[in-house]
């Protein structure tokens, strides 16, 4: 669906996007995951006709962003970061012209099932100007929909929404995502672990690295920290632990608990739980503390971590 | 042709709610009324004074029209791309399946659409008139000026789309646009009056020669509708490639 080959822009003398390369399937939902500058909404803007590449290809749905830009911008939905609003029409008014601009039959009823699906029929005939943000993200949500596009890109779909509407917009991007293809950009790390497929991380206008956001904790980690936790006296506890083979930087944290390193291609969770049975402990927790997206992120996106790949 | 309709329509219905255009409206409505009565009075003096009861001279109206139409015009094109630009909503456009140009053209008519509908309130008076004297008014006339009027705002607007196009702040795309409208109206002919060789391309140049000397006196000739098509299409041109270079920036 997103066929995206050595893109490259430059703004001047500053190049924005170096050599970028991925692609995006059907039935996926890609994070593009960067610092403020890295290039997100640059590669974003190209992918939907709005500004062409200085070098590279981008095939969108089939056809080429430059060639054929007419065609990609009728079979993509787009949500810019600041959300494009005429903030003097109605939530109706605005999409059934959204809907027109895009040809699509019976625009007030397309454009009434559309504020449906975001959650705002209730105030179709209200003015977007006294919406509020939330509000306003989900009608400039709506426009991208409207036109049921085969592919979805979403420049920070949830930012400046409360908790609650940060949910909802989630729950319509999942929906959207099963059979569609969404590119969607995020600051908010959490969200592309639990939204994406799979996330792209750029920095610098170069792709650092992508994958699952599973592997990518796997793929990153070398070895792993476990938390060991006891009931009542753990004195010795450390002790017992290191007994175990493959145990290193053996930590008390305090009376009942003790953190170990194990390494992650040698999992030794099950001897350690029996060594420490058979020693008389009450074993009530033992769980892996996991390298968050946020740790690899920062970790990725140093300054001089475009070479790890 | 369906996107540029589109377009017209929401520019043509945005402009009765924005007070702008009902300033607009209401001073070219005012200051035409005023002049109509002035008309009147002058028919009625003419009669009771010299018993001459030839009819009624409308030109009047047309050529102050077109004078309010130079303060006018801009005043309703100068948010129309430059709005866009500067709230974000030309991402919107820009990435609907709309060419540039069904984009700047769409924005157009909208403007001529509402400059329009000012025009067939206004024709108004001389249906008025013509209902209380005898011989009736020279409606060859009346038509005549009223087709250079038009074309004259159309002419005007295209301009004041395609100046907006290349702004983010409204007011230096109206000031921009006003200076082009005066010196288009008036300033341009000036050099014509001094110059003996090259005169005449000044005097082509202005619209006062295509329009006060033209279709104001009844003369509807085909270098007169070249030279507003010439404007419009300049205007419209401006406009889209503005856009277009804002894709390549």
């Amino acid at each position: 669906m997103i066929q995206v080959n050595g893109l490259i822009k430059d703004y001047g003398a500053r190049r924005a996007l170096n050599n970028i390369t991925f692609d995006a399937n059907q039935g996926e939902i890609v994070g593009f995951l960067g610092p403020n500058g890295a290039g997100k909404t640059t590669t974003m803007r190209i992918l939907t006709g709005y500004m062409p590449p200085t070098d590279g290809t981008a095939i969108v749905a089939g056809y080429d962003v430059v060639e054929e830009s007419l065609e990609v911008r009728k079979r993509v939905g787009y949500l810019p970061e600041t959300v494009p609003l005429y903030t003097d029409m109605t939530a109706l008014e605005y999409l059934k012209f959204m809907a027109e601009l895009r040809h699509i039959p019976n625009a007030e009823e397309r454009a009434y099932e559309t504020l449906e699906q975001v959650n705002l029929q209730d105030r179709a005939t209200g003015f977007i100007g006294n919406f509020s943000k939330g509000m306003r993200q989900r009608v400039g949500l709506a426009q991208a929909l409207i036109h049921r596009p085969e592919v979805l890109i979403l420049d920070e779909p949830t930012i400046g929404l409360d908790p609650a509407q940060v949910v909802e917009i989630r729950n319509v991007i999942k929906e959207i995502g099963k059979d569609r293809t969404v590119l969607l950009s995020t600051h908010i790390l959490t969200e592309a672990q639990n939204l994406c497929d799979r996330v792209l991380i750029i920095n610098k206008g170069k792709i650092v690295t992508e994958d699952t956001p599973d592997n990518l904790q796997s793929r990153l980690m070398g070895s792993q920290r476990v938390i060991l936790r006891v009931r009542g006296d753990s004195d010795g506890l450390d002790t017992t632990v290191k007994k175990v083979k493959g145990t290193r930087n053996i930590e008390s944290k305090n009376a009942e608990t003790v953190e170990f390193e194990i390494s992650a291609d040698h999992d030794v969770r099950p001897q350690v739980a029996k060594t420490v049975i058979q020693a008389g402990y009450e074993l009530i927790e033992m769980r892996p503390v996991g390298m968050s997206l946020e740790e690899i992120f920062l970790e990725l996106t140093q300054d001089n971590s475009g070479d790890k790949k | 042709m369906r996107n540029i309709w589109t377009i017209a329509k929401k520019e043509y219905d945005h402009y009765f709610i924005t007070p702008i255009a009902y300033i607009v409206a209401f001073v070219i409505l005012l200051v035409l009324g005023f002049l109509f009565w002035i008309v009147i009075q002058s028919s009625i003096s003419n009669v009771l004074l010299y018993g001459n009861s030839s009819a009624p001279n409308t030109t009047l109206l047309s050529e102050w029209f077109v004078i309010l139409l130079m303060f006018g015009c801009p005043a309703l094109t100068m948010r129309l791309l430059a709005e866009e630009t500067k709230s974000g909503t030309i991402e919107l456009l820009l990435t609907a399946p709309i060419r540039d140009h069904e984009l700047v053209i769409g924005k157009w008519l909208g403007s001529f659409l509402f400059i329009v509908t000012v025009m067939v309130i206004t024709l108004i008076y001389p249906v008025i008139l013509n209902r209380f004297v005898t011989p009736s008014l020279d409606w060859q006339l009346v038509l005549s000026s009223y087709l250079g009027v038009l074309l004259a705002a159309a002419s005007f607007l295209a301009l004041g789309v395609g100046i907006s196009a290349l702004f983010s702040n409204q007011i230096a795309a109206y000031f921009i646009a006003f200076f082009v409208c005066i010196g288009l109206l008036i300033f341009i002919g000036v050099p014509s009056r001094f110059l003996n060789a090259g005169g005449e391309i000044f005097q082509y140049l202005s619209m006062g020669t295509h329009f006060y000397d033209s279709f104001n006196i009844g003369k509807i000739q085909l270098s007169d509708l070249i030279y507003y098509i010439s404007l419009i299409t300049l205007g419209l041109f401006t406009g889209t490639v503005a856009v277009e270079s804002r894709r390549w920036n």
